[in-house]
């Protein structure tokens, strides 16, 4: 029987699963997945991981104890940097740690280091160590890694293309490699929304409240930061004095000027968690963004574990009513 | 002239205030950070954002109205917040309406050049590079004097017969240092005062725990914004030694003094081999140090939201299991109130004593802090 590698579904899930998964596939590994997050991952995350932390961060915990009986080995990577340029939040870069001391009776970890600033094949040779604890030669993990590479090409392939990541990532499962045309949902009322925000919280059904499929189901069609078009992102030249050090909330804030400059949606929320350290510049720095402009309204939203949905939901269709009022009034929009 | 202010961390706005009136500029003292401080930094700072940048921005709404035209600060590279205060505290400012700019000190190591430029832009009276040298020597001599003072009064403050001699003998003495300005006089003025804190009545025979502090920069060296936890330490029997001051110059002491010769470094570096910013490293570092050296105990101090404090919270534990070192860790904000933190660093200095006595195999009565014991004749004495 092959060994069993658990992939945790949270953090950069949404956004690497595919490669990852493809990776230790051609490696012969079976991939295991926690799937999507359920009340009890929560509720097991927040007894173990401590009060203080943010909500993704204990759901990640929560992943990683449903899997821990299930699998042969974890992979929990110790994700510094991938874009030779801006770093994650430092909670993922001491994650590995974190689980390791804090979770008694886990299976063995592969916790390589993925910090491309090293050298410009620094992440081949990362995966080459990962494979190696999984004893598999140089030449396996090298071609298990272009494989991945060629997978996350894909996925961001559909990203660009409109699809949000967990229907790619579903997609990419089932091997359709052309987003079906869901206009159907659009429809009704023509607004499109932009929701900001760290991946693992938007798509996160549990942490999020659904809010994605709510906005559609008002009518609203939504576009995140992964759809919009990624060179013109990383060349867009933001306002501020240095850039954010974060990945994902540089990212955002980069988002939030493009659109402001470009127009193309009618409204801007901020999805953000309850207790998050780099949201609490990029959110101030985003309403700031917003107060100048006024061309967009923006809405900022906080969630945490006790979040109701049903106080989202009032906030949501309270937003939507705004902006479909404003537009009614805008001549000829 | 330009008016200047800076950041208020403990005492040392005593030195930077000579080094800029020096350089020709005119200082603005940032106030003591009190309750109304945080209240106007709470009210402008992101409800997130970490507890030091709320105090700082307090402190400058409360100087700007004065006519602040620059504000000096420190950033930080890396990944953690701290190096983005500084522009968030632009921003807000400015949307406030105070026409002020941030200057930026980084680590001069790595940016020498714009060090030299911040530099020539707080140097109005264009002295020479030379005499700046001089002025910053000066400036960084007393700031030494002062962090000596205060690792003095630390080990003091638990041994003193009358409470509360210690600090008042402290707040007198920092006057002296205050008002020397030559190099001689600074010298003089730094040994006088080291000698009046020596010359507090002690009770040499007192049982003292010692605990270290461990944590974020700027909660560990601003009494205000840590409820003066050393001094509520000091006044329950305890000696505390700080794992971080401004001129950073004890660490030499700490490392030499553990036998394996350790730095903080090696010694966090199989629970946290990553570097996160902040100092979160140095946190789990020092810990262990601390319990090699036969420490009673830790005490973590961190800003609420404070992510690398965060991570090394997960993990002390741990730690504090494997190097059987009680370990108490207060994460702080503006919602932190005196009388529930004393309680408990009360039931810790308790746990840390009936763990000592229990090694020791000793009356317990005895290890009590005197406030505490049954009064005895000879204790009655000392009390006066
Ligand atoms: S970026 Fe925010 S939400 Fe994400 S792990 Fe860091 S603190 Fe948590
Ligand atoms: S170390 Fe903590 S307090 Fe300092 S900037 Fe980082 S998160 Fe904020």
């Amino acid at each position: 029987m092959s060994v069993r590698v658990g992939i945790p579904g949270a953090l950069l899930y949404y956004l690497y699963y595919p490669a990852w998964s493809v990776f230790f596939r051609s490696l012969g590994a079976e991939v295991v997945s926690s799937g999507r997050t359920t009340s009890e991952m929560l509720d097991q995350g927040v007894r173990e991981a401590l009060a203080d932390a943010c909500v993704p961060v204990k759901l990640y915990f929560g992943h990683v104890m449903t899997l821990a009986q299930k699998v042969d080995y974890l992979f929990i990577p110790r994700v510094v940097c991938l874009n030779k340029e801006t770093t994650y939040c430092p909670k993922f870069l001491g994650m590995p740690d974190m689980i390791r001391h804090s979770i008694p009776d886990l299976p063995p970890m592969i916790d390589v280091r993925l910090d491309a600033r090293e050298g410009w094949n620094a992440l081949r040779l990362a995966y080459r160590q990962a494979a190696e604890m999984l004893g598999a030669g140089r030449w396996a993990a090298d071609r298990a890694y272009w494989k991945a590479a060629a997978a996350e090409r894909r996925l961001q392939a559909l990203l660009q293309k409109g699809c949000q990541p967990p229907e790619a990532i579903k997609m990419l499962n089932r091997g359709v490699a052309r987003p079906v045309p869901e206009t159907t949902a659009r429809a009704s009322t023509g607004m499109v929304f932009a929701v900001l925000g760290y991946p693992y919280i938007i798509h996160d059904q549990y942490i999020s409240l659904g809010m994605l499929p709510k906005l559609q189901k008002m009518g609203v069609r939504v576009v995140t930061a992964e759809n919009l078009p990624h060179r013109q992102l990383m060349h867009w030249h933001s306002k501020l004095d240095k850039r954010l050090f974060w990945t994902f909330s540089d990212l955002c804030m980069r988002a939030t000027e493009y659109l402001y400059a470009r127009g193309g949606v009618d409204g801007i929320i901020h999805l953000t968690a309850f207790g998050c350290g780099p949201d609490s510049l990029l959110d101030k720095f985003m309403e700031m963004k917003a107060r100048e402009q006024k061309t967009i309204p923006f809405m900022s939203l906080t969630i945490d574990e006790q979040s109701g949905e049903a106080g989202v939901a009032t906030r949501l269709e309270a937003f939507v009513d705004m902006v479909r009022r404003k537009k009614g009034a805008l001549p000829g929009a | 002239m330009p008016k200047v202010t800076f950041p208020h961390v403990a005492e040392s706005y005593r030195a930077f205030k000579m080094l800029l009136e020096d350089l020709g500029n005119e200082v603005i003292l940032p106030p003591r950070p009190s309750m109304h401080t945080l209240d106007r930094g709470v009210q402008y700072a992101p409800e997130f954002a970490c507890f030091p940048v709320k105090i700082l921005l307090g402190t400058y709404l409360e100087t700007c109205p004065q006519g602040v035209e620059l504000i000096v600060t420190s950033g930080g590279v890396g990944p953690c917040r701290a190096g983005h205060y500084a522009q968030l505290h632009k921003k807000i400012l400015r949307s406030l309406g105070y026409p002020i700019d941030i200057i930026v000190f980084e680590p001069p190591r790595l940016y020498p050049l714009d060090f030299l430029h911040n530099i020539q832009r707080l140097n109005p009276g264009r002295l020479s590079y030379r005499s700046v040298y001089e002025c910053i020597k000066r400036a960084w001599r007393k700031l030494q004097a002062l962090d000596d003072l205060e690792k003095l009064s630390h080990r003091v403050r638990p041994r003193e017969i009358t409470r509360g001699a210690t600090t008042r003998t402290y707040r007198k003495v920092l006057e002296w240092i205050d008002r020397a300005y030559t190099w001689r006089e600074i010298e003089t003025a730094a040994s006088s005062a080291l000698h009046a804190l020596h010359e507090v009545p002690q009770d040499p025979f007192r049982r003292i725990l010692r605990v270290g502090i461990v944590g974020e920069i700027y909660v560990l060296l601003e009494p205000a914004s840590n409820l003066e936890i050393e001094e509520t330490l000091g006044h329950l029997g305890v000696e505390v030694e700080r794992s971080m001051f401004l001129t950073g110059w004890t660490r030499d002491n700490t490392w030499a003094e553990t036998s394996e010769g350790l730095t903080v470094k090696d010694a966090a570096l199989p629970y946290l081999p990553e570097l996160l910013g902040g100092h979160g490293r140095d946190s789990i570092g020092n810990t262990i140090l601390y319990a090699k050296r036969g420490f009673d105990g830790v005490i973590q101090l961190a800003p609420f939201t404070c992510i690398p404090e965060i991570v090394a919270r997960t993990i002390l534990p741990r730690v504090s299991r494997d190097h059987n070192i009680p370990v108490l860790t207060f994460f702080l904000d503006e919602q932190t109130g005196k009388a529930g933190t004393a309680t408990r660093l009360e039931a810790f200095v308790d746990l840390m004593r009936r763990k000592k006595s229990k090694q020791a195999g000793s009356d317990c009565n005895e290890s009590l802090p005197w406030h505490r014991r049954g009064f005895g004749k000879y204790q009655y004495s000392n009390l006066r």
